[in-house]
C-alpha cells in the first residue's frame, strides 16, 4: 500500500508558512488592501491545515483499518525516505515519513487540533497587529511538529524538535513589545535549550557506538543496542544507559518535567489559542513520545534503570504541579500546571510499562491518555481564551458568574472539567483509569502518588470551573458575551471529541510491540478513582460555587503550605540565583574582564614595547599613512630576501 | 586565459578601471560589475568543477596552471582548486559583492575605498587558488595589507589604535607563517609546491618545530584563542563592508592556511600536538561565547561570537578525520555568511541608531523589519538551529569529534557543545533587548527606510544560510569528496 502522499501533509503548511510569511508580513504588498492585511493570510493557514488534516484521517483510516495486521503485528511503512546530508560513508542523516502506530495517532492528533486552533485564532486573533504574522508561525510550528512525529531516525527527531522549540518562542514572544513576553520566550527557549543539549550529546554517543540514528535498527532486538555486547560502561551505567538518559533529558525539558519545568506557566504569556496547540496539546508531550518511541530501548538497556527515572520524574512531577495548581490565581497558569501534572502521569505510565500484552499496559495508557488529554486541554484552553476574550483578564477574581452570558464555553468547558477530572463517560476517565491499573500492579507508592494527584486534579479544576461560571457575581465594564461561531464551534467539536475519545478500544491499534491487545476496566480500581474525583469536585463546589470565607480560612489554616505552593516551591528563584549570580556574575563578567585585562594586556603591552622602541626612532614619523605603507612593504620584503638569503647561505 | 587567472584578473582589472573614474556613482557601478562578472566566473567555475567530477575527473586539484616566475628559487605562479577551494571561492565572491552593496553610502573617498575593497578581494582570490606556498605567502600579504588602510581611514571610534593593533598582530603571525614556508621549503626538496611537497616526507624535527609556528601563525587571522584580542577592536572601528569581508572571509584565510599548509603539509605534527590545540579551540568556543554575553556593542557581540565559532572550525580540524575536516569547512562557510549578514545589518543599525549599545536600543522589530527578521533568523543560523546552515556545519563538526572516543577529547568535545547553549543565551539577550520589548526612544519612530542596495547586501548573503541549511547535501558532498587527499594524507603515518 502506497504512502507516498503522505508528504503532502507537510508540503501544504511549508506553502502556506511561505505564502503567508513573504507575502502577508510585507505592509508594502498588504498596506492597499484592506483584505490583504487581514483574514486572507488566517484563511489560507487554516485552509492548509484542513487539507493536511483530511490526508491525516485518510492515512489513519487506510493504515489501521485497510492495512490492519497483517501477521499479527501492525507494520511499520515508510511513506518516503532520503538522505538529507552524509556524516561518513556508513552514517548518514535522513530525513522521510515512518507511519507506525504512534506516529499515525499522533498526525490525527496534532492536524485536529492545529486545524481547530487554526479555525479559533481566525476570530480570537482578528484585528491584532501581526495577523499574519501569527498565522505564519503557527503553520511553521504545524510542519515541525508534524516533522518530529514521524521521524524515521533520531536526528531528524532532533531537527524538528529545535524547530518546534523556535516556534514556540516565536510565539510565546508574539506580543514582542511586552517586556514580560519577551522575557518568557527566552527563558522557554534558554531552559529547553539546555535539556537539549542532553539530547544532542546523547545522540553523538549512539552516532559513535550504534553507528545509527535509525529508530527501526536502533530498536531491533538484534540492532547495534540490544543486539551487541553491553558496550563500555561509565560510572555504573553502559554508554546507551548514558545516551538514553541524557535523550530523556531532552525529553523532559519539551516536556515540562521536574525540575525543568520552569519554562511552561511563563509561556502562558503567548496568545491564548498558542497556548492551547503548542504548550498543552502537541508539542510538551513530544518528551512522552520520544520515550515511546524509544521505549524498547529503555526497558531493556542497564535492566530499566533509566525507565525507573522517567517513572519517577513523572511521579514527583504531576504531585508537584498539582499542588501548585491548586493556589493559583491566574487561570492560564493552573491550566499549565495542570498540563505539567498530566504530562508527568503519560510519563509514570511509561516508566511502569512493560513491552508485551498485559505487562504494555502502561505504554498503552500513557498514549491514550496523551490522545484524550490533547482534546480536552486544548478545550480548556480554548475555552479559557474565549472567557479572555470576553473578559479581559486572565484573573480569576476578575471574573464570576460567567455562566449566564457564555453558555456554549460553559457547557464545554465543564465536559472538559469532567474529562479531565476522571468522570466517566469523558475520555479523561478510560485513560488515567488505565493508567491507574498500570501504576497499581508496578510501584505501589507511585499509584498513591497518583490517585491523590487525580483528586487534586479534580478539586483545582472545578475550582476555576465554579470560580469562572460560577461564584460571586460581577458588574463587568462591558457586558461579556458568548464569541462568534469561528470560536464557539472548535470548543463543540472538541468537546465531542473530549466524550467520545474515550470510547475508542485503544489497545486495539496502540501498544509497545504493535500487537493489539484486548484491555478490561479494572472496576474496583475505578470506583475508587472515580470516587476520588467525585471528592475533589464536592470540596470545590463546596468552596467556590457561592462565595463565602471558607478558602481563606483554608489558606490560613495551611499557613506556610499554602505560602509555599503559591510561589511554587521557589524553584524560579533557584533557577534565578544560578543563571544571575552564577553563570552572568560568576563566568560571563569575569571572561569578559580578563578578556579585556589580562590577554588583551599581554597584547597591549608589546605595543607599548614597540611604541617606547619607536619613540626612539621617531624622526621616521611623518604621520602620512601612504609612507608608512611603503616603508612597511619595503620592510617587509627585504625582511623576505634578508631570510632567503640567510638561509639559503645557511643551507646550500 | 584560463578560467582560475581569470578570477585573479578580473579584480586586477576592476581596479585599474577605477583608478580612470572620476565619478562616484560610476565607481560604484564599476565595482559593482566588476565583482558581479567575478562572481559570475565562480559559479561558471563551480558548474565546470562539478561537470569534470561527474565525468570522471580524479586528480587532486584541477584546473591547475602552473607557471613558473623566479626560476633560482623555484617560485611558481601554481593554481588549482579542488572542491574545499571553490567552496571559499563562493564564499569569498558572495561576501564581497554584498560588500559593495552595502559600501553603496560612503561618500569619503569612494574610489579610494573601493579600490582598498577590491585590492582586499584579489589577495583572497589568489589565495584560495594558490597551490605554491609562496604565491600564496603573496596573496595573502595582498589581502592583509589594505586592511590597515580601511579601517584607519574610513573606521570610526578608536580607528588608528584598532587598525594598529590589528596589523602589528597580523603582521606578527605573517612573520611566523613565513618562517614555518620557508622551513616546510628547505626540509621538503626546495619546493613551494604542495601537491609536491604533500608527497614528500618532512623530517619529523622539522614538523615539529614548525607545525606549530604555522599553525599558530595562521590561527592568529583565524582567532585562535588566546590570539583573538585584535578582533573585538578591529571588527569595532572598521567600516561595515571591511568587518564583513574580514570576519567573513579574511578570518578563514587563517583557518584554511591552518588546514591546507600545516596541517596538510606537516601530518604527522599535527597529529601530535592536536590535542594540545584542540584544547585552545574549545577554550576558545566556551570562552568567545561567555564572553559575548557581557558586551554591550553589537560588533563585540559579534567578535566575540566569532571567536566562539572558529573555535568550533579548529575543533572539527583537530578532531583528525574526514567528518570533522568536512564539518570544519562547512562551518567556514556558514560562519562567513552569518557574519557577514551580521555585520551588514549592524552597518544598516547603526547608520540609523547612531549607536550600538545594545541597552539603549529596544523595540526596533517594529520599525525596522526587515533588519530585525533578518537578524532574528540569523541569530538562530548562529546558534545552530536545524534548517540554517549553522546546525549543518555544527552537526557535522560535532559527530567528528565525537569520533574520538577517549576520555580527554570526550570531555573537551562535551564542553564545546555545551556552548550551544550559551550562544543561545548571547543571542537571544540581544534579540530581546534591541528587536523586542517597548520602543526605547521616540524618535526611532521615524528611522529612514531600508534601500535597495541595503537589501540587496543583506540578502545576498543571508538567502544562502537558508539554502545550505535547508538542503545541505550538493555542498557537503563536494567538499567531503575533495578530503580524499588531506585524509590520505593526515592518516598514512599513523602508528
Amino acid at each position: 500500500m502506497d504512502f507516498g502522499y503522505t508528504i503532502w501533509i507537510f508540503v501544504l503548511p511549508i506553502l502556506s508558512f511561505l505564502a503567508i510569511g513573504l507575502l502577508g508580513t510585507r505592509p508594502a504588498l498588504t498596506g492597499r488592501s484592506e483584505l490583504l492585511r487581514g483574514r486572507v493570510w488566517g484563511w489560507i493557514g487554516t485552509g492548509a491545515v484542513f487539507g493536511s488534516w483530511l490526508l491525516a484521517l485518510v492515512t489513519a483510516y487506510r493504515y489501521f483499518f485497510v492495512l490492519g495486521t497483517p501477521d499479527g503485528h501492525r507494520p511499520v511503512v515508510f511513506g518516503a525516505k532520503w538522505v538529507w546530508m552524509r556524516f561518513s560513508e556508513h552514517l548518514s542523516f535522513d530525513m522521510g515519513i515512518l507511519l507506525d502506530p504512534i506516529s499515525v495517532m499522533m498526525l490525527v492528533v496534532v492536524t485536529t487540533v492545529s486545524f481547530l486552533v487554526h479555525l479559533y485564532s481566525t476570530g480570537y486573533m482578528a484585528g491584532e497587529r501581526g495577523y499574519a504574522r501569527f498565522f505564519a508561525f503557527l503553520s511553521l510550528f504545524t510542519v515541525s511538529m508534524l516533522g518530529l512525529v514521524v521521524a524515521t531516525n533520531i536526528f531528524q527527531m532532533y531537527f524538528f524538535w529545535e524547530l518546534v522549540g523556535v516556534s514556540s518562542y516565536l510565539l510565546i514572544g508574539f506580543y514582542y513589545d511586552k517586556p514580560s513576553a519577551v522575557a518568557a520566550a527566552k527563558k522557554a527557549f534558554i531552559v529547553t535549550r539546555f535539556a537539549d543539549l542532553g539530547f544532542l550529546i546523547g545522540i553523538l554517543i549512539l552516532s559513535y557506538y550504534a553507528g545509527t540514528f535509525d529508530f527501526q535498527t536502533l530498536v531491533s532486538a538484534g540492532g547495534p543496542v540490544l543486539g551487541g555486547p553491553a558496550g563500555r560502561s561509565f560510572m555504573g551505567l553502559s554508554v546507551f544507559g548514558w545516551a538514553l538518559g541524557l535523550i530523556f533529558m531532552g525529553g523532559a525539558g519539551k516536556s515540562a518535567m521536574f525540575p525543568l519545568h520552569i519554562w511552561l506557566p511563563d509561556a502562558m504569556e503567548g496568545p491564548t489559542p498558542v497556548s492551547a496547540l503548542i504548550h498543552a496539546a502537541t508539542m510538551v508531550v513530544a518528551g512522552v513520545y520520544l520515550v515511546a518511541r524509544l521505549f524498547p530501548l529503555y526497558h531493556e538497556v542497564d535492566g530499566g534503570a533509566i525507565l525507573r527515572l522517567v517513572a519517577w520524574t513523572g511521579g514527583i512531577t504531576s504531585l508537584i504541579a498539582a499542588l501548585i495548581a491548586m493556589t493559583q490565581e491566574d487561570i492560564k497558569r493552573v491550566l499549565a500546571y495542570s498540563t505539567m501534572s498530566q504530562l508527568g502521569y503519560m510519563m509514570l505510565a511509561l516508566g511502569v510499562s512493560g513491552l508485551h500484552g498485559h505487562e504494555g499496559l502502561g505504554y498503552m495508557a500513557s498514549m491514550f491518555h496523551l490522545f484524550t488529554h490533547a482534546m480536552f486541554k486544548a478545550l480548556l484552553f480554548l475555552g479559557a481564551g474565549s472567557v479572555i476574550h470576553a473578559v479581559h483578564s486572565n484573573l480569576m477574581r476578575d471574573m464570576g458568574g460567567l455562566r449566564k452570558y457564555m453558555p456554549v464555553t460553559h457547557l464545554t468547558f465543564l465536559v472538559a472539567c469532567l474529562a479531565i477530572s476522571g468522570i466517566p463517560p469523558f475520555s479523561g476517565f478510560f485513560s488515567k483509569d488505565e493508567i491507574l491499573a498500570a501504576a497499581f500492579e508496578r510501584d505501589k507508592l507511585l499509584f498513591v502518588i497518583e490517585y491523590a494527584v487525580a483528586g487534586i486534579t479534580a478539586f483545582y479544576m472545578f475550582r476555576i470551573y465554579f470560580g469562572i461560571f460560577w461564584g460571586r457575581e460581577r458588574t463587568y465594564a462591558h457586558t461579556p458575551h458568548e464569541s462568534p461561531a469561528v470560536m464557539t464551534i472548535p470548543l463543540v467539536v472538541l468537546a465531542i471529541l473530549s466524550v467520545l475519545t474515550g470510547l475508542v478500544p485503544f489497545g486495539e491499534y496502540v501498544t509497545a510491540d504493535r500487537t493489539p491487545y484486548h484491555g478490561h476496566i479494572n472496576w474496583p480500581l475505578a470506583l475508587a478513582s472515580i470516587a476520588v474525583g467525585v471528592v475533589g469536585i464536592l470540596v470545590a463546589k463546596r468552596f467556590y460555587q457561592r462565595p463565602n470565607d471558607l478558602p481563606a480560612r483554608a489558606a490560613e489554616m495551611w499557613g506556610r503550605w499554602y505560602k509555599w505552593t503559591r510561589d511554587k516551591f521557589y524553584i524560579d528563584e533557584i533557577y534565578q540565583f544560578v543563571a544571575h549570580k552564577i553563570m552572568f556574575a560568576g563566568i560571563a563578567a569575569p571572561v569578559a574582564w580578563f578578556d579585556r585585562h589580562v590577554v588583551d594586556g599581554f597584547m597591549r603591552g608589546l605595543g607599548w614595547m614597540t611604541e617606547t622602541f619607536s619613540l626612539l626612532i621617531a624622526d621616521l614619523q611623518s604621520g602620512r599613512v601612504r609612507q608608512y605603507a611603503f616603508v612597511f612593504m619595503g620592510g617587509l620584503i627585504a625582511l623576505v630576501l634578508l631570510v632567503l638569503f640567510v638561509t639559503g647561505l645557511l643551507n646550500g | 586565459m584560463d578560467l582560475l587567472s581569470m578570477l585573479i584578473f578580473i579584480p586586477v582589472l576592476t581596479v585599474l578601471v577605477l583608478f580612470f573614474v572620476k565619478d562616484m556613482r560610476a565607481v560604484r557601478v564599476v565595482s559593482a560589475v566588476g565583482i558581479g562578472l567575478e562572481a559570475l566566473a565562480v559559479i561558471r567555475l563551480t558548474s565546470l568543477y562539478v561537470q569534470a567530477r561527474h565525468a570522471g575527473a580524479t586528480a587532486d586539484f584541477l584546473f591547475t596552471r602552473d607557471v613558473p616566475w623566479f626560476r633560482p628559487l623555484n617560485i611558481h605562479y601554481y593554481v588549482g582548486v579542488d572542491g574545499i577551494a571553490i567552496s571559499m571561492l563562493l564564499l569569498t565572491a558572495i561576501v564581497l559583492l554584498a560588500g559593495v552593496f552595502v559600501s553603496w553610502s560612503i561618500e569619503d573617498l569612494t574610489r579610494e575605498f573601493y579600490i582598498s575593497l577590491i585590492v582586499l578581494g584579489t589577495g583572497v582570490f589568489g589565495f584560495f587558488v594558490s597551490l605554491d606556498l609562496f604565491t600564496m605567502f603573496l596573496f595573502y600579504e595582498l589581502a592583509v595589507i589594505p586592511m590597515y588602510l580601511l579601517i584607519g581611514i574610513w573606521g570610526s571610534g578608536r580607528k588608528e589604535f584598532a587598525a594598529m593593533k590589528l596589523t602589528l598582530m597580523l603582521m606578527g603571525a605573517s612573520a611566523l607563517i613565513l618562517v614555518s614556508i620557508l622551513g616546510i621549503y628547505f626540509y621538503g626538496g626546495r619546493t613551494f609546491n604542495m601537491e609536491e611537497l604533500a608527497t614528500t616526507r618532512i623530517p619529523l624535527d622539522a614538523q615539529r618545530f614548525f607545525f606549530p609556528m604555522a599553525f599558530v601563525g595562521f590561527g592568529v587571522l583565524g582567532a585562535l584563542f588566546p590570539f583573538h584580542t585584535w578582533s573585538p577592536d578591529g571588527h569595532a572601528s572598521a567600516p561595515t563592508a571591511v568587518s564583513m569581508l574580514h570576519a567573513g572571509v579574511l578570518m578563514k584565510l587563517g583557518t584554511y592556511g591552518a588546514f591546507r599548509v600545516a596541517m596538510y603539509l606537516l601530518p604527522v605534527a599535527a597529529r601530535e600536538m592536536a590535542p594540545f590545540f584542540m584544547v585552545l579551540a574549545v577554550i576558545g568556543t566556551v570562552y568567545g561565547a561567555f564572553g559575548a554575553i557581557k558586551q554591550r556593542d553589537l560588533k563585540y557581540i559579534n567578535a566575540y561570537s566569532s571567536v566562539s565559532h572558529l573555535g568550533l572550525i579548529f575543533l572539527g580540524l583537530l578532531a583528525l578525520n574526514r567528518t570533522g575536516y568536512t564539518g570544519a569547512v562547512l562551518q567556514m562557510i556558514s560562519h562567513g555568511l552569518m557574519t557577514a549578514v551580521f555585520f551588514a545589518l549592524i552597518g544598516m543599525i547603526y547608520g540609523r541608531t547612531h549607536t550600538r549599545d545594545v541597552t539603549r536600543m529596544g523595540g526596533l522589530l517594529k520599525v525596522l523589519p526587515f533588519i530585525g527578521a533578518v537578524y532574528v533568523i540569523t541569530g538562530f543560523a548562529s546558534l545552530g538551529l536545524p534548517g540554517l546552515s549553522g546546525f549543518v556545519a555544527e552537526m557535522q563538526i560535532f559527530v567528528g569529534a565525537f569520533r574520538n572516543a577517549d576520555m580527554y577529547h570526550r570531555v573537551f568535545t562535551v564542553l564545546a557543545v555545551s556552548a550551544i547553549v550559551v550562544t543561545a543565551v548571547y543571542i537571544l539577550r540581544v534579540v530581546g533587548m534591541m528587536l523586542m520589548g517597548p520602543l526605547k526612544d521616540p524618535h526611532y519612530q521615524d528611522l529612514p527606510r531600508v534601500y535597495w542596495y541595503e537589501r540587496l547586501g543583506g540578502l545576498l548573503v543571508f538567502i544562502p544560510v537558508v539554502l545550505i541549511g535547508v538542503a545541505p547535501l550538493w555542498l557537503t558532498n563536494l567538499i567531503w569528496d575533495s578530503m580524499e587527499p588531506i585524509v590520505r594524507q593526515l592518516s598514512q603515518y599513523m602508528q
